[in-house]
């Protein structure tokens, strides 16, 4: 029996948590959620290497809170969506039980934000090194350039909104995309409704984006959508020091206001 | 041929910039008449979106104004707003939408003569950069043109 499993069924049995989300193996080679409640569920557990997805985005789902004291099996994505979503006011400390899975398969137990936010001082969090450096290619094109690239890509988008279903910070009730009066967002699959839901997308997420990216691998259509948040990071860094899901008492960069925060197109 | 005359949609705030506007007329002041004016409360209402919208609706160009830092009249608005475009100038840069169309500015209920010089540098900026064809392929009116449907 696996450290994993050991460990679930003494906190199922205990009562610690009702309810624990991690992996099981899904259709063909596919790895899959899977919520824990009984002990012949708790058999089907596996942590693997191809178990990457970052699973908090169910936290905010009231289908799964209503299950009640959660646990989850986390990786750092996930501990910083974790962060995030208690700086918004969105989990309370010791409300969630994580477990960490190590790079070697070990476990480590969070119990408080406290321990998580010490973790993560010392943990990489940065963006993949391919990323960046798509990121650093859009930059160096010109203005036009970039609009021709993104224009072919949001022309994909078949607004399946899989990028929304995935994505931990993405938890409102009510979606300025899902609004018909007025309407915000033209439904269709047009490009003008198209772009007008990224860069929604991208605004509301900008400063919140903990770069797991949840949502590019969620896209059916291989947007790399999920540049348009990591783009942000650093300039958010570099002008306001404010990086999501570090802390989590941390304050939401677009939230808040320095009397002499810098810039250089007012006139 | 007939001069390019750009569509300009200006957003601004009640207290600063429209009164400075108001100042600007009523002082005789001439400036461009490419310029709408649309008053919001204060520029931290001006959700970005609104701005999207323009575009979609054939603007070339757009002002935002408001009160200068300090100024504002709900004390904060300004500071929010401006947090807000650093991120949104950021964002439009990176998906490729010409940041040169969107002139920001802080007028207050005094400087009638200052928002002439913005409105006017404005228009005179816009109409060497040309029409906004990029947006104007994929505005708000492409929408029905599809399959003989048509928005007229
Ligand atoms: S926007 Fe994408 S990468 Fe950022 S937190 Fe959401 S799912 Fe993760
Ligand atoms: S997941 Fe991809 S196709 Fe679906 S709405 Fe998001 S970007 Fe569009």
């Amino acid at each position: 029996m696996s450290d994993l499993i050991k460990k679930v069924t003494a906190l199922l049995n205990d009562k610690t948590i009702n309810a624990f989300i991690g992996y099981e193996k899904g259709s063909a080679n596919r790895i899959r959620a899977i919520f824990v409640r009984t002990e012949d569920q708790v058999q089907k557990l596996i942590l693997n290497a191809s178990c990457t997805q970052n699973l908090t985005g169910y936290l905010m789902k009231h289908e799964v809170k209503k299950l009640g004291k959660l646990g989850i099996l986390a990786n750092v994505a996930a501990l910083r969506s974790i962060m995030q979503l208690a700086s918004e006011f969105q989990i309370k400390d010791g409300e969630v039980y994580v477990l960490f899975a190590n790079a070697d398969g070990s476990l480590t137990e969070f119990t408080d934000f406290k321990s998580i936010e010490t973790f993560l001082q010392t943990t990489d969090t940065g963006i993949k090194s391919e990323e960046q450096e798509m990121i650093a290619k859009l930059e160096a094109m010109t203005v036009n350039e970039r609009w021709l690239f993104w224009n072919k890509e949001f022309e994909k988008c078949i607004k399946c909104y899989a990028c929304r279903a995935a994505c931990p910070m993405c938890y409102c009730h009510r979606c300025t995309t899902d609004v018909n009066q007025p309407q915000w967002i033209p439904v269709a699959s047009h490009e003008l409704g198209n772009l007008d839901y990224h860069l929604m997308r991208a605004m509301h997420l900008a400063g919140r984006c903990v770069n797991c990216g949840e949502c590019a691998t969620a896209c059916p259509m291989d947007i790399p959508l999920n540049l348009l948040t990591y783009q942000l990071i650093s300039p958010i860094k570099a002008t306001f020091d404010a990086t999501a899901g570090m802390k989590a008492d941390a304050m939401y960069a677009l939230s808040t206001y320095k009397p002499d925060d810098k810039e250089n197109f007012i006139i | 041929m007939q001069e390019f005359e750009p569509k300009i949609v200006a957003f601004v705030c009640n207290w600063c910039t429209y009164a400075g506007a108001d100042l600007t007329g009523t002082s005789r002041i001439k400036y461009s008449a490419n310029v709408k004016i649309i008053r919001f409360p204060c520029t931290g209402r001006i959700d970005f979106m609104i701005l999207m919208k323009a575009f979609e609706n054939g603007a070339d160009g757009i002002i935002v104004s408001g009160c200068h830092p300090n100024d504002c009249h709900y004390s904060t608005g300004n500071f929010h707003a401006r947090r807000r475009w650093i991120v949104f100038r950021n964002l439009l840069n990176f998906t490729g939408i010409d940041t040169e169309r969107i002139q920001f500015s802080w007028v207050s209920a005094a400087e009638g003569f200052k928002w002439a010089d913005v409105v006017n540098n404005t228009v005179k900026k816009i109409k060497e950069i040309g029409p906004y064809e990029n947006y104007n392929k994929i505005a708000v009116s492409t929408l029905f043109n599809e399959e003989g449907a048509t928005n007229e």
